[in-house]
């Protein structure tokens, strides 16, 4: 069976413990997950997580189907890549030796339209936002200049007029 | 009222009657408030011995089991017993004690992160921080351990959140959004269901615990009487059909009877009713079941297709949907004396099961069949982990639902003895039994005191071969004879530690023995620790080896 790549949301109590009893059931479970990023929601003392993860079809049930029993998850729905808006955010200190250098990393983040937001006398700051794909990307072109980088792991949501406390 | 007193009457409120724990510095709030109360406290030997307790009282009486300990290793102490009950789906409460809240995370004297530990062996725990929020947490540690799929809840309380003072209110229910309704069977697909069940030639039944913890074997019986449908039952499923009906054949699974595994080759449609599919009782799944569509029923929708992706599967309560089924199948004929039921019948009589050994040192099979023609159908068995287990799941025949007691999951040695306090607590009428072995009895046998002192009057049977007997066999079949580690020595007098602790001990070394000391046993007012001398290298036989089908089993001649 072929492992694709898989988004899921989940609604869960804002409770101290939460992310440490979801993470205790991917690691007994022995399921393997890529991303998973924790805030507010728009309902006051319910997180949304967002999990990304590569599985076959049965493994992708049971992480649903395991998450669904735990009594602070809420509700858990696959998010079918194909209808999302999914976004990272990542943070890359970069080494500039000398101007030349500098214009090269200013022109590849003018083109993936990343910000720099820091800039000192070796080093910028860029932070770039997207799809963990574009991100991927951008740091390929960067990859051997890299001080520091920081990446948020993916946000993501269903496109369209649906609310998540439907 | 001080938090200890909430705590003492929100558990009285859940209709708690017993509790099985050992008192301790950070529970002496709780265990000063529980002296008031009419709630009966049984003080255990050791808290591992307070989980399993909980544990068989819960299994015996279909109720919640509870326990307690106080902080750090009376915490840890308890965790075998609550992994077991996790690994079983037996709900019950473990109450601990813990540090007061401004000394969490000190390391303070006797503090263990208990609710970290806990986390995944139980359904759900809490730490209490607040005494006002005591009532609420009590009230939903129950609903979460009886809603659904049963499990274990632990609350941990820190000692002064047991002192303070508080203004509460009980609440009736409370309503928790975490907690998922649980789905009603779906009519389209029992329709689907009895429509296969009607068109099957060779239907059979495939039970497990969630028929007993959903008190659903009538619903069982008349499905199976009124369709011809044959049952075999995994090791937890054990009594929920009566296992001397003509359409029954036992138990399935590394040591279940020749003719149940055999009959799940030859079946066209399996009907498998809360059973999680444990590799135990399927034996290596990719030859189980070969010709058979599969039908499985579960209330955990996660464990349809986690080891069997079933033709059909269906989410729910094994009661209802078995009720539902069952009208649906009304409108079709009856089936009588089908080719089928003729081939269980055959089937039956191709596998005999041999019980009646005369040899010394004892044969087991024998000690079951005299036990067998003692014990009546409301007796409850208990037995520990290993070969004395797989003895008494494989020989002894069990007839009602709750009355035979087992680690089915966690394969807990050192938890019959334990879990019979529990249920004779429970049932004090019925004589409850705990299959033994000599190694699993010195696990817990220090509960023997606990026995003593209330007058808990089970009797323990130990199957004594010096031995670790199951390692042993493993290593005699699988690890060429190399004996590493698994002789217990002949030292241990086991008569003579029943009498240390006050209880009656009864030496059995030949057949005609067998009987009369049971008997005897019953009669007794103590406890009663029976030795029986069994040949050291008794196997439990037949045995599907590890990954293996459930054809393949090694058999007695070999």
């Amino acid at each position: 069976m072929k492992n694709q790549r898989h988004v899921i949301m989940a609604l869960v109590e804002d409770r101290p413990g939460v992310l440490q009893r979801i993470s205790c059931l991917f690691r007994k479970r022995n399921f393997n997950i890529d991303t998973i990023t924790v805030g507010k929601s728009e309902i006051d003392g319910i997180s949304r997580m967002t999990i990304t993860l590569k599985a076959d079809e049965r493994t992708l049930n049971q992480v649903i189907k395991q998450l669904e029993k735990l009594i602070d998850v809420i509700r858990v729905e696959e998010l079918h890549t194909e209808n999302i808006v999914e976004r990272e955010l990542a943070l890359i200190k970069i080494k500039t030796s000398n101007i030349q250098e500098r214009d090269e990393v200013i022109q590849y983040a003018n083109i993936f339209r990343a910000k720099i937001v820091d800039v000192s006398k070796n080093s910028l700051i860029i932070e770039i936002t997207g799809t963990p794909d574009k991100i991927d990307a951008f740091i390929n072109l960067v990859k051997n200049k890299i001080l520091e980088l920081a990446r948020t792991g993916i946000v993501a949501m269903k496109r369209g007029n649906n609310e998540t406390s439907s | 009222m001080k938090g200890s007193e909430i705590l003492v009457e929100a558990l009285r409120r859940e209709k708690v009657e017993v509790i099985f724990g050992i008192p301790g510095g950070a529970m002496l709030p709780f265990y000063d408030s529980l002296y008031d109360s009419d709630i009966k406290h049984i003080l255990m030997r050791h808290e591992q011995g307070a989980a399993h307790a909980a544990d068989g009282y819960a299994r015996a009486s279909g109720k919640v089991g509870v326990c307690a300990a106080t902080s750090g290793p009376g915490a840890s102490n308890l965790t075998t017993g609550i992994a077991n009950a996790y690994m079983d789906s037996i709900p019950i409460i473990a109450l601990t004690g813990q540090v007061p809240t401004l000394m969490i995370g000190r390391d303070a004297f006797q503090e263990t992160d208990i609710v970290g530990i806990t986390m995944p062996i139980t359904k759900y725990n809490f730490q209490i921080r607040d005494t006002k929020d005591i009532p609420k947490i009590i009230k939903m540690a129950f609903k979460i351990a009886t809603h659904g799929r049963p499990g274990p809840v632990l609350i941990d309380i820190p000692k002064d959140v047991q002192e303070k003072d508080a203004e509460v209110e009980f609440p009736e229910d409370i309503k928790i959004r975490g907690l998922k309704k649980i789905p009603e069977p779906s009519l389209e697909k029992l329709k689907e269901a009895a429509k296969l069940i009607v068109n099957a030639e060779r239907p059979l039944l495939l039970i497990g615990g969630g028929v007993i913890l959903s008190n659903a074997s009538n619903e069982v019986l008349k499905l199976s009487e009124m369709m011809l449908i044959p049952v075999v039952t995994t090791l937890m499923g054990k009594g929920a059909f009566p296992e001397d009906h003509p359409l029954s054949l036992g138990m399935i699974g590394m040591h279940g009877r020749k003719a149940a595994n055999h009959i799940t080759y030859e079946c066209d449609l399996l009907i498998a009713i809360g059973t999680r599919f444990s590799d135990r009782s399927t034996g290596n799944i990719q030859c189980f079941a070969p010709q058979a569509k599969i039908i499985h029923i579960d209330i955990d929708a996660s464990e349809i297709g986690k080891n069997v992706e079933p033709y059909l599967g269906i989410i729910g309560d094994a009661k209802k949907s078995l009720r539902i089924l069952i009208d649906i199948l009304k409108q079709y004929r009856k089936k009588e004396n089908t080719e089928w039921y003729k081939r269980v019948q055959e089937l039956k009589k191709e596998y005999p099961v041999k019980m009646d050994y005369d040899d010394i040192p004892l044969k087991p099979p024998r000690i079951m069949k005299e036990l067998q023609e003692v014990i009546s159908d409301d007796d409850i068995i208990t037995t520990e982990v290993g070969q004395c287990q797989m003895i008494a799941a494989h020989f002894i025949t069990r007839r009602k639902p709750r009355t035979f007691i087992t680690s089915g999951g966690l394969g807990t040695m050192g938890f019959g003895f334990p879990a019979a306090i529990g249920a004779k607590v429970a049932k004090p009428d019925v004589n409850v039994i705990d299959i033994a072995g000599d190694g699993s009895f010195l696990m817990t046998m220090q509960q023997l005191a606990t026995c003593v002192e209330y007058g808990i009057n089970v009797i323990v049977a130990i199957m004594n071969n010096n031995y670790l007997g199951m390692v042993r066999q493993w290593q005699e079949l699988f690890y060429n004879r190399r004996y590493s580690a698994v002789y217990l020595g002949k030292t241990t007098d086991f008569v003579k530690i029943a009498e240390g602790f006050g209880a009656k001990g009864i030496r059995v070394e030949r057949p005609s023995e067998i009987k009369e000391a049971f008997i005897e046993a019953f009669k007794e007012k103590k406890p009663v620790v029976i030795d029986f001398i069994i040949d050291p290298e008794y196997n439990i036989l037949p045995m599907v080896p590890p990954g293996k089908c459930l054809k393949d089993y090694i058999d007695l001649n070999i």
